[in-house]
């Protein structure tokens, strides 16, 4: 029986183990309009990538640990010093010097609202978000940026008071386990699987 | 606050002077199963080659170095996609060099190269772009389109990057567009226009006859834009040959097509729209610092800037190419103009990042008319029009092409030749296409200067390409 395909990291190195790769048969393309002559045939293949979250790997695990992280430039000598960023930037984009890591849960729990929104009908392959999907882009007080995520709860509008919620429970380590409500949600009605 | 040095700002200066001498395209389609893409090159570049009355083997004969631009090699399997095309148009063993910015990257190419003349590397170069979009189910190519956003903070979300777009949609809509029907009209007209000019194309992909009732009517896609806002997925190819001053005028003699100036410039900005930081507005030479000053106050919320509603990359490619090419004003300057309308909101955004109009005014260039060929409303020629070949919401987004066709488009414009390589029945017939009985030509009368803006992704890298008749340059 196959296994899903898990990595880990041993001295350095990716060690893939389990079953990563599902044969599918190549199929002849035929043209229906032309006696079923042949112009092409199908390449099916899975892949999966091994991606390092470097040094943004502090922002995925501590969205699964109710927390949001941002980051900041204390450089002395930077012109953009005390500028926060989120999304996570590993280096000040001024001075390139290596930023701190803040935690920006508290900020974002009590100064979050929605900069633009769009509700989306549909979706690329390979989505896991229920539709119409709500992107939201979030503003923060004392922050220089705009984070884009998802409303899970209501309908979005300019300057909405929302509250950051987290897929704590079985987490995925992606962007998707930070999610977002409006102000006065209750526990009992947030998504399986999330809490505040 | 970012801001920009005099080093950053300098208008930027070629060696020597550059010219567009020929052109030439495939037709554009959602797919080709029984084309390769090797065969899409050809035929533009055959194409390329006739417009100059000579064959293809003695065009090669001038080429020195080659430009390819094609950006999606996932889509087509296919690494080192630009070492096939080489070798099946008989180039090798001629220095070529891939180039990929997405949606911009046929006119990044032409900026390269541009420079590779400029620069007296090459005498004569090859500029070829093209897209295969179709080796793949449209579900699965919206998943690839998508990686084209940050993977780990945006494509997540939906893998559906008009989601990503359609934010920044939903703000200018809100802002500038203040949520009037009128205003949504307004972007639907742009669709209505665009697949309208399509119709007199025998090489765009969507042609149709349609109202602006079609557009609203349309599925959503991600309110307020719906699916006949949104630009097309297509296969094809287009090519230029970009020469110096001698082999300009050697392969244009006795021809239709006369050496065009042309000047590329580039601009940039983040790929997550989350990243823009507060700036304020780059000037160009049309517009004054007091005339943004309350901005803030005429849109609430428009006091922001670039937010999620202006493309900084496009107004600094425009600075940097309206400097080196001597514009001041672009409506009064250039005769034709083809934008990179990927949706109908980025195009009325495009209108502000490359002074048509001013910030919060895009819509007027559509309400006044003055986008048309022929001006709806006073039944005389459009002060500036805009995308008569069906932009890529009506002919066609191959992605690498793109750029490349938009000047092919402006190019034959200026030869005073729109109307043979778009009329002549023999093109029709040949892409199985049916000439409309009312076919119009669209060739703008006395055109002598023209721009045509290639952009990225929601806003990563755009380009501006401007092309003038010799014998009517600025400076």
């Amino acid at each position: 029986m196959s296994t899903f395909g898990q990595v880990f990291v041993k001295n350095n190195k990716y060690k893939p183990k389990g079953d990563f790769h599902h044969l599918t048969p190549n199929t002849p393309i035929r043209d229906a309009d032309g006696d079923w002559k042949l112009l092409g045939i199908t390449n099916p293949r899975d892949m999966t990538y091994m991606h390092s979250y470097g040094g943004e790997a502090i922002f995925f695990e501590s969205l699964s640990k109710g927390k949001i992280m941002a980051t900041r430039c204390d450089h002395t000598d930077c012109d953009s010093k005390g500028t926060i960023y989120i999304p996570f930037r590993i280096h000040c984009p001024d001075c390139l010097s290596k930023n701190s890591v803040i935690d920006l849960t508290t900020i974002a729990q009590k100064t979050a609202r929605i900069h633009t929104f769009m509700v989306c009908e549909r979706s690329g392959a390979f989505n896991l978000l229920d539709k119409p999907i709500k992107f939201i882009n979030i503003e923060f007080d004392g922050v220089a940026t705009i984070l884009m995520s998802y409303l899970s709860l209501g309908e979005p509008k300019f300057d909405m008071k929302v509250i950051p919620i987290f897929k704590t429970s079985v987490p995925t380590f992606t962007i998707l386990d930070l999610s977002w409500v409006p102000e006065g949600t209750t526990e009992e009605q947030l998504p399986e699987g999330f809490s505040f | 606050m970012i801001t920009f040095s005099k080093q950053q700002l300098k208008i930027p200066k070629l060696q020597r002077p550059v010219y567009l001498v020929t052109a030439g395209q495939s037709k554009f389609d959602r797919a080709f199963p029984d084309k390769r893409t090797e065969e899409l090159c050809i035929e533009a570049f055959t194409m390329a080659a006739r417009l100059l009355n000579i064959s293809p083997a003695e065009l090669k004969r001038y080429i020195h170095s080659c430009y390819y631009g094609h950006f999606a090699d996932h889509f087509g399997d296919q690494l080192l996609g630009e070492s096939v095309i080489h070798d099946r148009l008989g180039l090798d063993p001629l220095g070529n060099v891939g180039v990929k910015t997405g949606g911009a990257t046929g006119g990044s190419t032409l900026w390269e190269g541009m420079k590779a003349v400029a620069s007296g590397y090459s005498d004569c170069v090859l500029v070829m772009g093209w897209e295969r979009m179709d080796e793949v189910p449209t579900d699965e190519g919206n998943f690839l389109i998508s990686c084209a956003a940050d993977k780990d903070w945006e494509s997540p979300l939906g893998h559906i990057y008009t989601g990503y777009y359609a934010v920044m949609a939903q703000r200018y809509w809100q802002i500038y567009g203040k949520s009037e029907d009128s205003f949504r009209r307004t972007l639907a007209e742009i669709s209505v226009k665009h697949h309208g000019y399509a119709r007199f194309n025998p090489f765009a992909q969507s042609p149709m006859k349609i109202t602006v009732d079609d557009v609203l009517n349309s599925p959503v896609v991600a309110y307020p834009l719906r699916a006949l806002d949104c630009c097309l997925m297509s296969v094809g190819a287009a090519c230029t040959i970009l020469c110096d001053e001698d082999t300009a005028v050697q392969l244009t003699k006795n021809t239709k097509n006369k050496p065009l100036r042309i000047w590329v410039a580039a601009g940039s900005h983040t790929l997550r729209p989350a990243d823009r930081q507060n700036m304020e507005i780059p000037l160009l030479p049309n517009e004054t610092a007091n005339q943004y000053k309350d901005l803030g106050e005429r849109f609430p919320g428009g006091d922001r800037y670039p937010g999620f509603t202006g493309f900084l990359a496009a107004r600094i490619a425009a600075y940097y190419a309206y400097g080196m090419a001597g514009i001041t004003d672009p409506t009064e300057d250039l005769d034709v103009v083809e934008l990179h309308d990927a949706f109908t909101i980025s195009d009325v955004q495009t209108y502000e990042d490359i002074g048509i109009r001013p910030y919060g005014y895009g819509r007027e260039y559509v309400e006044s008319g003055d986008c048309y060929h022929t001006n709806p409303h006073t039944g005389q020629p459009g002060k500036l029009p805009s995308n008569l070949s069906g932009g890529l919401i009506g002919c066609m987004h191959s992605v690498g092409a793109t750029g490349i066709m938009q000047t092919f488009e402006i190019a034959s414009h200026i030869w005073n030749r729109w109307e043979e390589l778009h009329g002549d029945e023999k093109i029709w017939q040949q892409f199985k296409r049916v000439k409309p009985s009312d076919w119009t030509n669209l060739q703008v009368k006395d055109a002598k200067r023209g721009m045509a803006i290639s952009h990225a992704g929601v806003g990563s890298h755009v380009t501006s390409t401007i092309l003038m008749d010799p014998d009517h340059l600025i400076k």
